[in-house]
Formats: structure tokens, C-alpha cells, sequence
């Protein structure tokens, strides 16, 4: 009775994908290949769970002590072919999926760049207490709390963060990836449809963590050069003074875009952890939190 | 200098009505317990008859006991997070605010693994093996009692956080750099080292002491390939106590060099690593859940024989099984963070050999599904609890084996779904597990059964609670929603949520039923009163002493001649109705002495770890010298043991006798 339920409420999920906005309505590459894995290691599974619950059940039922008709067996305790079974149903299924999770794991693997004909976009992300920082190193801007990224293009993220562990995750664009201090993380994702997605991080990192969310914004090529013609034309310039401004702890920072980045601004954050306090980068000095 | 370290009058959160709501209610129940005690002036009988026990059965009922009052707190700590993400949707702030969520959600899962399931395991442990293996106690009698203290020396701790302070608001694993002095200023990161630090010395003396045990206090003719499978389980969960707690003390204790000393091992700044941490946490964590685990499985392989009224089927299976899960559990840890961003080859490789643990436990289901086959199967409570396990374990089993799919972890990872699946396995495994052997063991334990309606009720509310609780965040999980959200704006998750906190509201009621069975069951214990020793038609020897124990377990000491050796003893004696039992000479029995040694010992522990909490070096100083002192004096005691006589022995078997006759 109980797989039933569960069969349920997989099923009901998976067919209310198309309205939920979740792993299970993916919109690009990355996202649609690991629905499939998700779904055969599924189906995989379902196969030898479902009939071992209800042979569970079964045999509870028609062994119950009140049964006149089953037969009491106190000598069936062992049997070498059944052992046999038992531990080749389950090796079985093992290799179908552990074969499943060994290609899979190469062929999706964050670092791995996407192939295509498309020349990727480089975006670096910066997780910060409690915002993300998006900067698009060849374009020259950068943006807070917003990722604009051109439909069809492979987008190659480079990943650190300002503080604590952070994760970065856009449920349907596919794998998140940890934002960790002192080094940079790999990640290749890409859109391809049209829409607004919703970013967060999956990492728990402090009083601010759930408001650390952002929207992902997979524009045309038309769209997306427009975008980074106003950015270039409004804001603030992002160097060491106004990233200083920046660290500084904020809940729920509404999106705005820097003019200009200073160069290296990305490789000075990941190297901040090994600087010393008199260096010449003044973003050595990551931000202390308050405490009540 | 201040003589009071870190501690004034603001460390009480006077302007926190919950807090100080909670505080009040537990002081409230604690001078109740008090006051009860002396109204009945128990005071004497409860010191020297519990307190400095070192009776195996007794420290086994007080970690039972220590694990359901903390399975009451963690459990409230559950209500309020389900409430809190029902109630706090779109701009909605909830009840809660972060500071204090934060704080709940970070001693739930403290509570519940290291509080509430630990304890539960290692006291049915406890109880259970020396009865089992046919001894009269444990190797070390007295270290048994100091490491039961110690735990409680532990729970106290957190306890203490709620009214003093604060408690760790960075997760139940600490990772740094979350932890470290820069992002958590507070105590409660030091509330959490500390109580972990001291309940962990406690987990791992009674790993060593359980080793001990099975290996070298078996009766005779019990060879390893006679044990109950309750006890191979329990042989491999305390050596991986022993494998794996230290690791946890040495990560925990570099933790504290960087807190207190000023240490750079997990720090942003001086070439920390923060990584190092989050894989020595879990080479830890992920034996910590076998640990748990293990005896559950133990647990249900002894119901299920049991209540069939057949041998375990393939026992020999059954304990290669066990072992192989005692090994593989640590080449697995990676499977934690599969999402740090490792190469292809090692998340591949942690991936598949966390599926290879399904095997030896998919073996396992089935040997159970084949005991019941061709038995007898009387559907008492243990045998619910044991039925929803198997139902539940394999559905929990087979998310975890999703989630071992690296690219399915890429998305899964840190979401609600995952909180679901190992609720699915903690809850289906491990709390159905302790339920089932705290209903099977507790007629032993007191000399009456435990009520079987009161016992239904709560287990049908738990099943169904469990479901209408935790499916719903798969759901979710699947919908994108992470974990250890204060609030969320995505208002298409709110009904689920409101669902799961329906779900918890079921399971407070199965809650409810179980005190509620405890209490029925002692006013009706005459009735329900078992003289013979025996109330299930039980297999192996805890079943040969009588209920409760004498405090020597056996009068004369059990010969074993094979597998379920009480089983085999009831055959043979019907058999030989006819024939006298030959009478056997009562002969004295040397048996430990009480000791006040673990009382005074954690009493100490207590007192360092709140002071190394607040900073008053003094007063840890005192602590230290304090704990010190009592090691010594225990060192230098001259008798250890007292002497029961064959006349008391006698005089206990023959009122035993008369019971079973009448």
C-alpha cells in the first residue's frame, strides 16, 4: 500500500513537472541528461523495490499465526540457491547502477566543458554574505543577485566565495556546485529556452542564507548584448573600495549591475585567503559578523 | 580579568518568550521529577540502586531513558521547524526568527543522532549482549557507568544551552568556516564541541568495553558462529565506534585549537582548509550511521525470528552481510559532498561503493522476507515496528542509492529530498528499530509487557505520521527547495509544507500514544506480568534468566550448544518432560562493586565543559583536577567486588521457581 503512495506521489510529481519549476522541468542540457539519470535509476530500483514490498507484505499476511492453511516450516532456514539469489538480485541491480553512476558522473561532471559551436560566455561567481556577485570578465561588467545569460550558449563558471561555503544551484539549468574560499571551483551550464530561473544557495552559510536567492535570466543574443550595453552605461565601478562596500554582510539585496570591474578583481578574491593583513590587495580583510 | 569568563546576566534571553517559555517548562519538569523523588524519599534507593550502579541492565534503562526524554526535546525542536516553513511563505515571516530557527534546526540534528538515537542503541546494547552472550556483566563494569554518565554529561550540556547562552547555529556538522570564531562569535558552536567532546570519550570507553566483551566474556560453548545476530551487530557497530570516534574527537579537538588557540587548521586565513574538515567529519558520520543502523538490523533479525517461531533464516549470510557493512561504511564519506567539486574518477568511485552497501543490505530484506516464510507470525508490536521497517527501509534505501549517482546528487544535493531520505532510513531504520527492541526487551527489563494497543496506536500513527510527514519533501526536494530555509518565497511549496507539518502533527500523536502506553503499562503491570521469564517463546539466553534479572543475570552459568541456544534447551527439556531436572549445587557468585565513579566523574565533566564554554579557566581547572582526583581514588580502592552468597542466589531461584509454577 505504501509503494503505492510513494508510486503516487513520484508519478504526480514527475507529470506536474511542467508547472513546478523544479529538477523535473529542465531547461537546458545539463539539467535534461540528469532528469534521464534520475529516471532510470529510478525505474532501474522501482523494478526490485515495488515487488519486495508487496512480497513483504505478502508473506507477513499469508504466514500470520491464524492461518490454518500455510504451513509451518521450522526447518526452512536455510537454502544455498536462495542465498544465491538474495545476494545476486540486489549485485544485479548494483551494477546497472552503479554503471549508470560511473558514466554518469564522467559525462557530467562540473568541470567538464559543454561541447558545442557556440563560443561560451565566462561568467565568475562570487558568493558573498548574503548576495551573489556575478562578473562577466570579457564583457567587463558585473552584476548582484542577477545572472543574464544568452539562450543556446554554454555558460563556463568559475566559483569562489568572499566567506563561508557556499552552493551555487539553478534547479533547472542542472548541477550545483560548492563556492569555497582561497579557490575556484569549475562549472559549465547552459539554457536553452527562453525564461527566468530561479537561483539559490544550497549551502546553509548564516542568518542570511535563505534570502541568498537569485534569478537567472536566459535571453536571446540580441537580448543579452543590449543587457551589457545599459549595464556598461549605468552603475557604479567595482574596484577594491566598492567591493569592500560590498562584502559587507546584507540580506536581500534587490539586483543592480557595475560599469566597469577592475582586472584580476576575481583572482584577488580567490587569493585573498593567502594574503597577509599589509598586502597590497586590500580585500584581504574578509568581513567579521556582527553577533548579537 | 573576569572571574566569570564570557558569562553575565545577558547570556539568559530574558526577551525571548519561546526561549524562556521552554526554559521554564523544562525547570518546571526537572523540580517536578525533584520534588517527586523526595516526596517519596527515593533519594537513597535511587543513588545506590541506580545512580552508582554498574549493572549492566540498569545503565542500559538509563541510556534508554536518557534517549526518550531527549527524543521528547529534539522532537519539539521538530515541531517548531515544520511550523516555522508552513507558516513563514512569500513575504511571511514566521514565528521564528533566523537567529533562533537557525539554532533549532542546528540541535535537532544534534540531539537526534548523538542524544537521542545514540543512546537509545548503545543502552539496548547494554541490556541486551552480556544477557544474550550468557555473562554476568560487562569487562569493565565501572567504565561502563562512567561512559553512560559521560553521555549524560553531554545531553546536559545542550540542555543547559537553551536557558544559558545559546546553542551552535551552524548546523549539526559545524563546517567550517561557518564555525570558526570569525563567522560564529557566540557559545554555541562551544556548546556544541564541548557536549559532542564529552558524550563522544562516553561512546567511545563503551565501544572498547563492548569489544571487549564479545570477544573474550562468551559462554562457554558460544563460538562466534553461535552469537545471536543482535550481538555480531553489536560487535560491528562498537568497532566502528571504535574506528570512528576517535577521528571525531581529533576533527572536533582541531576545531577547538582554532576557536580558543588561535589555531589555522580549518581558518580562511593562514593556509586553513576548510575542506580537510568536512572529510574527516564524515569519515566519521558516515560509520556513525551504521553505527546506528547495525544494532537496528540486530534488533529486527531477533523480532523476526522470534515472532515467526523459526531460526533466522541464512544466518550465516546475515552476519557476512553485517560485517561487509562494517567495512564498506568507510569508503563512502565522499558521497557527502560529492558537490566540492572532486574529479570524475573519485565522485565515481565513492558513488558506486556506496551502492555496493545496498548489496549486503538488500541480502538481508530478503533473509528476513524468508524467515517469515514457513513460520508462525504472531503480529505483536515488535513485529509492526519490524514489518514498517522493512516497507520503509527499502523505499529510504532506494532514494539513498539515487542519490549515490553523482549527476543525480548534482541536483539533489542539500535539498529537501535529501532530508526526506535520511529521515526515511534514520526514522524507518533506526527509531522503528529502538521501538521495536524497547517493546521486545521490556518485559525483560521490568517483569511486565508493555501494552499492545497503546503499542499499536503509536506505531500506526508513527507509520502513517511518517509518511504524510516526509513524502511531501521529496516532492519539494524535487521542486528545488533546499534545506534549513527560514522562509522562502515560492508560494507552490507552501501546501506540501503545510502537509508535512500535518504529517509531524500524526506523529506527535504516536508520540503521545507512547507515554501514554508507558504510563498504562505500570498501572496495569500486575496484569500484565510475566513470571515465567519468557513472554515471547524467545530463542536466545536473555530469555533463560528470569524477569527482571537478579543482578548476577544466571545462577548457574549457561552451556551452549549451538545457535538459539535457549531455543534449543526448550526442545530438549520437552523432550525430557519426564525426567527431574537434577538439582545443581547454588554456588556463590563474585559480582562488581557500585561505584559513584561515573557520577563524579561526569559531575567534573560537566563542570569543564561549561567553563571551557564561558571561558572561566579557573573553574575548568577545578574541573580537570576535580575528575583527576576521582580516577585516582577509583585507582586505589580495595575491593572492588562483593561476594553474593549461594543463599541469596538460592533463596532468589526458588521464589523464581514458585512464580512459574504458580
Amino acid at each position: 500500500m505504501r509503494y503505492r503512495l510513494l508510486a503516487v506521489v513520484l508519478i504526480g510529481a514527475a507529470t506536474l513537472g511542467g508547472c513546478t519549476d523544479g529538477v523535473l522541468d529542465p531547461k537546458g542540457p545539463i539539467a535534461l541528461a540528469e532528469r534521464q539519470i534520475l529516471l532510470n535509476a529510478l525505474g532501474i530500483m522501482l523494478a526490485i523495490v515495488i515487488p519486495v514490498i508487496l512480497a513483504t507484505l505478502g508473506v507477513a499476511f499469508w504466514f500470520r499465526a491464524s492461518n490454518e492453511r500455510a504451513r509451518y516450516r521450522p526447518d526452512f532456514t536455510y537454502s544455498g540457491r536462495l542465498e544465491l539469489l538474495v545476494w545476486s538480485i540486489p549485485a544485479m541491480t548494483v551494477l546497472l547502477v552503479g554503471g549508470v553512476a560511473w558514466v554518469g558522473a564522467h559525462d557530467l561532471d562540473p568541470g567538464r566543458p559543454i561541447s558545442s559551436t557556440v563560443k561560451p560566455v565566462n561568467v565568475q561567481v562570487v558568493s558573498l554574505d548574503w548576495k551573489w556577485l556575478f562578473i562577466y570578465p570579457e564583457q567587463g561588467i558585473a552584476s548582484v543577485n542577477k545572472l543574464v545569460v544568452p539562450v543556446g550558449t554554454p555558460i563556463s563558471f568559475e566559483l569562489t566565495s568572499s566567506s563561508v561555503m557556499n552552493s551555487f544551484f539553478v534547479p533547472q539549468l542542472g548541477s550545483q556546485i560548492y563556492t569555497m574560499s582561497g579557490m575556484a571551483t569549475r562549472l559549465h551550464l547552459q539554457a536553452d529556452h527562453l525564461g527566468t530561473y530561479a537561483g539559490l544557495s544550497a549551502m546553509f552559510s548564516g542568518e542570511g542564507f535563505p534570502d541568498m536567492r537569485f534569478a537567472v535570466d536566459a535571453v536571446t543574443d540580441d537580448g543579452f548584448a543590449q543587457w551589457v550595453r545599459q549595464a556598461r552605461e549605468a552603475g557604479s565601478v567595482l574596484d577594491k573600495q566598492a567591493y569592500a562596500d560590498l562584502v559587507k554582510p546584507s540580506k536581500a539585496v534587490a539586483p543592480f549591475t557595475y560599469r566597469v570591474v577592475a582586472p584580476d578583481l576575481f583572482s584577488g578574491i580567490v587569493n585573498a585567503g593567502m594574503c597577509t593583513q599589509d598586502s597590497s590587495l586590500s580585500i584581504c580583510s574578509t568581513s567579521q559578523r556582527a553577533e548579537r | 580579568m573576569n572571574l566569570l569568563g564570557k558569562l553575565d546576566w545577558n547570556a539568559i534571553p530574558l526577551h525571548e518568550p519561546i526561549i524562556m517559555g521552554a526554559t521554564a517548562f523544562m525547570v518546571l519538569v526537572v523540580l517536578a521529577v525533584l520534588g517527586f523523588v523526595t516526596a517519596k524519599g527515593a533519594w537513597l534507593y535511587l543513588w545506590r540502586e541506580w545512580l552508582t550502579s554498574v549493572d549492566h541492565k540498569r545503565i542500559g534503562a538509563m541510556y534508554c531513558i536518557l534517549a526518550l526524554v531527549m527524543m521528547l526535546r529534539g522532537f519539539s525542536d521538530a515541531i517548531m521547524i515544520r511550523a516555522q516553513q508552513a507558516l513563514a511563505a512569500g513575504g511571511a515571516e514566521g514565528y521564528l526568527p533566523p537567529e533562533h530557527f537557525n539554532q533549532i534546526f542546528s540541535a535537532h540534528g544534534t540531539i537526534m543522532i548523538l542524544f537521542m538515537a545514540m543512546p537509545f542503541v548503545v543502552g539496548l546494547m547494554n541490556f541486551a549482549v552480556p544477557l544474550q552472550l550468557g555473562v554476568r556483566d560487562v569487562a569493565f563494569p565501572t567504565l561502563n557507568s562512567v561512559s553512560f554518565w559521560l553521555t549524560a554529561s553531554g545531553a546536559l550540556l545542550v540542555n543547559i544551552s537553551l536557558a544559558v547562552g545559546e546553542f551552535s547555529k551552524a548546523t549539526w556538522w559545524g563546517y567550517p568556516p561557518l564555525s570558526e570564531m570569525q563567522y560564529s562569535p557566540g557559545v554555541g558552536v562551544d556548546y556544541y564541541l564541548w557536549s559532542l567532546q564529552i558524550s563522544g570519550i562516553g561512546t567511545l570507553l563503551a565501544g572498547i568495553n563492548f569489544v571487549t566483551t564479545i570477544l573474550k566474556m562468551r559462554a562457554p560453548g558460544m563460538s562466534y558462529m553461535r552469537m545471536p545476530v543482535f550481538c555480531w551487530t553489536a560487535l560491528a557497530a562498537n568497532l566502528l565506534i571504535v574506528a570512528a570516534f576517535p577521528v571525531l574527537t581529533a576533527t572536533l579537538a582541531m576545531l577547538a585549537l582554532d576557536r580558543y588557540l588561535g589555531f589555522h587548521f580549518f581558518t580562511l586565513e593562514g593556509q586553513g582548509n576548510q575542506m580537510l574538515y568536512s572529510n574527516l567529519f564524515w569519515v566519521w558520520g558516515h560509520p556513525e550511521v551504521y553505527i546506528l543502523i547495525l544494532p537496528a538490523f540486530g534488533v529486527f533479525s531477533e523480532v523476526m525470528a522470534t515472532f515467526s517461531g523459526k531460526p533466522l533464516f541464512g544466518y550465516r549470510s546475515m552476519v557476512a552481510a553485517t560485517m561487509a557493512i562494517c567495512i564498506l561504511s568507510f569508503v563512502v564519506w565522499l558521497h557527502h559532498f560529492f558537490t566540492m567539486g572532486a574529479s570524475a574518477n573519485v565522485n565515481g568511485f565513492f558513488g558506486v561503493m556506496s551502492m555496493v552497501i545496498a548489496l549486503p543490505t538488500g541480502a538481508k530484506v530478503f533473509n528476513w522476507l524468508f524467515t517469515m516464510y514457513g513460520g508462525r507470525v504472531r503480529f505483536s508490536v515488535p513485529v509492526l515496528w519490524s514489518l514498517g521497517f522493512m516497507v520503509t527501509f527499502v523505499i529510504g534505501g532506494m532514494t539513498g542509492v539515487l542519490m549515490a549517482v553523482p549527476p543525480a546528487d548534482f541536483q539533489l544535493h542539500n535539498s529537501v529530498f535529501l532530508v526526506a531520505h535520511f529521515h526515511n532510513v534514520a526514522i524507518g531504520g533506526v527509531v522503528f528499530g529502538v521501538m521495536a527492541g524497547y517493546n521486545y526487551w521490556f518485559p525483560k527489563a521490568f517483569g511486565f509487557k508493555l501494552d499492545e494497543r497503546w503499542g499499536k496506536a503509536s506505531f500506526w500513527c508513527w507509520f502513517v505520521g511518517f509518511y504524510v510527514a516526509f513524502m511531501p519533501l521529496y516532492v519539494l526536494g524535487l521542486m528545488g527547495m533546499t534545506r534549513r530555509m527560514q522562509h522562502y518565497d515560492n508560494l507552490s511549496w507552501q501546501p506540501w509544507l503545510i502537509m508535512a507539518a500535518f504529517g509531524t502533527a500524526i506523529i506527535l500523536v504516536g508520540v503521545v500514544c507512547q507515554v501514554v502506553q508507558l504510563v498504562v503499562s505500570i498501572r496495569n503491570r500486575e496484569k500484565l506480568r510475566d513470571v515465567t521469564g519468557d513472554p515471547w517463546n524467545g530463542r536466545t539466553l536473555e530469555w533463560a534468566a528470569p524477569s527482571p534479572p537478579p543482578a548476577w543475570n544466571f545462577a548457574f552459568q549457561p552451556k551452549v550448544a549451538g545457535l538459539d541456544a535457549f531455543w534449543n534447551s526448550k526442545s530438549r527439556m520437552q523432550a525430557a518432560k519426564d525426567d527431574p531436572t537434577p538439582t545443581r549445587k547454588y554456588e556463590p557468585v563474585e559480582m562488581p562493586k557500585n561505584s559513584a565513579t561515573g557520577f563524579v566523574t561526569a559531575f567534573f565533566a560537566v563542570v569543564i565543559g561549561f567553563a571551557l564554554i564561558w571561558h572561566i579557566w579557573w573553574l575548568a581547572s577545578v574541573g580537570v583536577f576535580g575528575a583527576f582526583m576521582t580516577l585516582l581514588a577509583f585507582s586505589f580502592r580495595r575491593h572492588s567486588e562483593i561476594e553474593v552468597s549461594a543463599e541469596q542466589i538460592a533463596q532468589f531461584e526458588r521464589a523464581h521457581q514458585a512464580g512459574v509454577a504458580a
